[in-house]
């Protein structure tokens, strides 16, 4: 089976070498970084680490980049599609138990849960996640653990269907309320997020940028 | 019948402003439709700007005692649509930089996985 790792990165020169080189020592070999319009040299880092580089020319956000590297694999002919972080907070090594239940044909997708095992976190990343979770199931009806984990793996038929048309961050809730929309039969796996000093600076913001994904989230929702 | 100063600057405005949605539509920028909107808009403005009065029966008929005053409601609601429309447009204008941005990026990619694999081939 082909499975396409997808890595949306923005400004992650320092980190994007070795989540790729960490990716190929497992056997990974299908990498796809789409940078999306950094200003730093993510994109010759990728390059150069072997991964298949896409380029974004203006910064359109992660959930563009992420749907531009899912349709770049989708037209490569990948079975599976996985998307990962670019600073690292992924662990290679929650890959396999990600893709099984996907590759055994019972699922259409998985999502990492932090969760679903006991882990340290700061405490305000905590509660904005938590309130993410509430926020979802009154929105969408889904009951997860842990909606916002960047942290998936889909097969193909769910890469089809999943439309992602938010472009910044709101696409984790979107993501999500099209898995229940569309009746794709999901799964949450424990996964560990690696919290270093440079992914908590690089993190997808505090509470203020929670506030503003809500409020988005609202807009949408009126409009469409 | 006095025609205040504040009338004769909005009678010029709307005038100035209907004439350059004739342009804009004589420019094909905008549609006949759209021309049309603009001027139903306008011919109002300056039907109310000439004869105040005419909104004192319409604000009594609504319940609003001061014909300005319903004047002073409608644009709030009318500018309410606008920026609504706005931004419903704008939020479209962005998926299409996205989907072009996507598809350069994508072309780019595939341009250069085909060199790689001729220059693979040549060695």
């Amino acid at each position: 089976m082909n499975v396409f790792i997808v890595i949306a990165a923005y400004n992650e020169g320092k980190s994007i070498t070795r989540v790729i080189s960490g990716l190929k020592k497992a056997g990974y070999d299908n990498i796809v970084v789409v940078d999306d319009g950094s200003k730093d040299d993510t994109y010759n880092m990728a390059l150069d680490a072997g991964a298949t580089v896409l380029r974004h020319v203006v910064n359109r956000g992660q959930g563009a980049a992420l749907k531009t590297g899912i349709e770049y694999s989708l037209r490569s002919g990948a079975d599976i599609i996985v998307t990962f972080d670019a600073d690292g907070q992924h662990r290679v090594e929650d890959l396999k138990a990600m893709i099984a239940p996907v590759k055994s044909g019972k699922y259409d997708i998985t999502v990492g849960s932090r969760f679903l095992k006991s882990v340290q976190m700061p405490f305000f990343r905590r509660l904005t996640l938590k309130i993410a979770v509430l926020v979802v199931w009154f929105f969408y009806g889904a009951k997860m653990t842990d909606a916002h984990n960047g942290f998936r793996v889909m097969s193909r038929k769910a890469a089809q269907t999943i439309d992602i048309t938010s472009d910044r961050m709101e696409h984790a809730s979107q993501i999500v309320e099209e898995i229940h929309k569309k009746n794709l039969k999901f799964k949450e796996v424990p996964v560990t997020i690696l919290y270093t000093d440079y992914s908590m600076q690089h993190g997808h913001g505090g509470m203020f940028q929670a506030l503003r994904v809500l409020a988005r989230m609202i807009i949408r929702r009126i409009i469409n | 019948m006095n025609i205040t100063i504040i009338q004769i600057f909005v009678i010029l405005f709307a005038l100035f402003a209907w004439s350059r949605a004739f342009l804009r539509m004589r420019g094909k920028s905008i549609s006949v439709g759209e021309f049309s909107f603009w001027s139903l808009i306008w011919i109002a403005v300056l039907i109310i700007a000439i004869f105040p009065g005419l909104t004192g029966g319409l604000s009594g008929f609504v319940g609003i005692e001061k014909g300005i005053d319903l004047a002073v409601y409608v644009s709030i609601l009318l500018l309410f649509y606008l920026i609504f429309r706005i931004y419903v447009g704008l939020d479209n204008q962005k998926n299409e930089i996205t989907k072009l941005v996507r598809e350069l990026s994508i072309r780019d990619a595939k341009i250069r996985d085909t060199k790689i694999k001729e220059l693979k081939r040549k060695k």
